[in-house]
């Protein structure tokens, strides 16, 4: 029972001293609100960013085509070489007559535009195409199976995908740093806080000291103010992220600009990212209101 | 049994000043004992090391079982809990009612909340004030504000009640009455009551045990003493 008795009463003194100390207290939410916020669309970006890189690598293929004029001999022969390659996660192939059938299905102007030609002379090519265990020696693989006989062409997603996902990786970097950046500045506006509530009480905490209270009774509602702090910073950033990211979902209907860009479901993902800002505003008022009571009381 | 040893002690500050210079004492469970001496005399220092507010640099300490010495910060309140301090400035927080100013030191210690209300309103009445218990401090004498920081020092039944000059704010006659109290405290309740003091007056009246300190040394220690210069 004693230690629900501490709690509530550390409790209880924090409630107060937030309220008396309103207009610090309120920079310091500010500050916590703010942070929070960009933190929060720091971690929604960086997690739409990683989903859907990881959605891009999952379906980069390498395409092999083969010379006009291989046999189904040689294209056997062409399967067991790719098959010793190491890298080589799996593989289908797709004759001509396949692609040719798969492309007819997908559309009317290639229906009427192949037809026309003959088997003997069509322009597509057996293909295998090519999943790869490692996502970035698919550059090393592909020239690997371009030296195969009988292999045309080879083709893999280089260029604008790959550019694309490496702009996106230091966007996630930058976004860090100012994440990190900000925290440091909001721990600090809670250290001035908590500091200034430490000297409103002074005397009321030497006779604490001198009345047997334990360290840990002393610094407890100070730490708990930091908490509240926390907490209450992180009410606006929380409907930001749900109703924010509600609209930004709807509004481009799940997909960034083009199909490639799959946007991350609303639900459960902001109740996560949710739960993860409370949490950090919670952990950033703990740290900031801790360090003070240990600059501050040296007890 | 003694509740106080103090062997080979010596306190020397961080400024170069030695204020004790090895004190010798042992005081024994239940006695009323005066530490007087002029300024600079090593009585508040030794005050101090009682309750750990200065450790000594050299020698022993013990406070009913516990090596002040060897205390280390975070335990420092296992001491405090075993005793009650009065200073001369009575100490109260101005805020709080004379009720809330006792019951705040059982309630740091998480005391329950009706056993807070006996032994706080028990303590009050030792010191009279049974009558005063909603007035807040600044409504209240020199006097009676004192008694109330007794009544916070007492309200734990600690062993032992130390006063660092608690009569030093007040006229003769209210001053007797704060020893009054102590003295009734001492005799009910059986709590050792250390008192540093330079009130000549008091120490001849009261006829107690008197420690006496001059430079650092102690000169004397004497059972019914008197203050002799």
């Amino acid at each position: 029972m004693k230690p629900f008795r501490m709690l509530g009463r550390s409790i209880r003194d924090a409630v107060k001293s937030v309220i008396r100390n309103f207009s610090l207290s309120l920079a310091s939410i500010s500050c916590i609100t703010i942070t929070l916020i960009i933190v929060a669309i720091g971690i929604m970006a960086s997690l739409n960013v990683k989903n859907f890189t990881e959605a891009i690598e999952k379906d980069m293929t390498i395409v092999v085509f083969l010379k006009n004029d291989a046999t189904a001999e040689d294209a056997i022969e062409v399967e067991k070489e790719i098959k010793k390659i190491s890298n080589v996660e799996k593989y289908t192939y797709q004759t001509k007559k396949e692609i040719k059938e798969k492309m007819q299905s997908e559309s009317e102007v290639f229906k009427t535009v192949l037809n026309n030609w003959e088997e003997d002379e069509s322009p597509l090519k057996d293909t295998y195409q090519v999943k790869v265990k490692n996502i970035n020696q698919i550059k090393e693989t592909a020239l690997k199976i371009e030296k195969i006989d009988k292999v045309a062409v080879v083709r893999y997603g280089e260029g604008m995908v790959d550019k694309m996902v490496k702009a996106f990786a230091s966007v996630e970097k930058v976004t860090y740093g100012i994440v990190i950046g900000l925290i440091l500045v909001t721990v600090f506006l809670i250290i001035n806080t908590i500091k200034l509530t430490i000297s409103a009480r002074r005397k009321e905490i030497g006779i604490m000291r001198l009345v047997g209270a334990s360290n840990l009774t002393i610094k407890l509602p100070f730490i708990i103010e930091g908490m509240i702090l926390g907490l209450l910073g992180s009410i606006v950033p929380v409907l930001v992220t749900t109703y924010g990211y509600y609209a930004f979902y709807r509004h481009f209907d799940g997909y960034l600009y083009s199909r490639l860009i799959q946007l991350i479901k609303p639900e459960p993902f902001i109740y996560q990212a949710s739960i993860a800002i409370v949490a950090i505003g919670i952990l950033v008022g703990m740290i900031g209101s801790a360090s003070a009571v240990k600059k501050y009381l040296k007890i | 049994m003694d509740l106080i040893r103090i062997k080979n002690v010596e306190k020397k500050y961080k400024n170069g000043v030695t204020a004790i210079y090895d004190l010798n004492l042992a005081i024994e469970k239940g006695s009323f004992v005066f530490v007087i001496g002029g300024s600079g005399s090593g009585k508040s220092t030794l005050i101090k090391m009682l309750y750990r507010e200065e450790k000594p640099t050299k020698g022993q300490v013990i406070v009913g079982g516990l090596d002040v010495a060897k205390l280390k910060n975070k335990k420092v309140y296992k001491l405090r809990r075993k005793l009650g301090i009065v200073f001369q400035d009575y100490r109260l927080l101005p805020k709080l009612t004379v009720y809330e100013n006792v019951a705040f030191a059982l309630e740091c210690i998480g005391e329950k909340r009706d056993i807070i209300r006996i032994k706080v309103l028990k303590a009050l009445e030792d010191v009279g004030l049974k009558n005063k218990v909603h007035e807040y401090p600044d409504n209240l004498s020199g006097g009676e504000q004192q008694r109330v920081a007794i009544a916070r020092a007492i309200v734990n039944d600690p062993k032992l009640l130390l006063c660092d000059e608690p009569t030093g704010n007040l006229d003769p006659e209210k001053s007797m009455e704060i020893m009054r109290v102590l003295d009734s405290i001492n005799k009910t309740r059986g709590t050792t009551i250390i008192m540093a003091t330079h009130d000549k007056e008091i120490v001849n009246k009261m006829k107690k045990q008197v420690i006496t300190l001059k430079d650092g040394h102690l000169v004397k220690f004497k059972q019914k003493g008197t203050y002799a210069e």
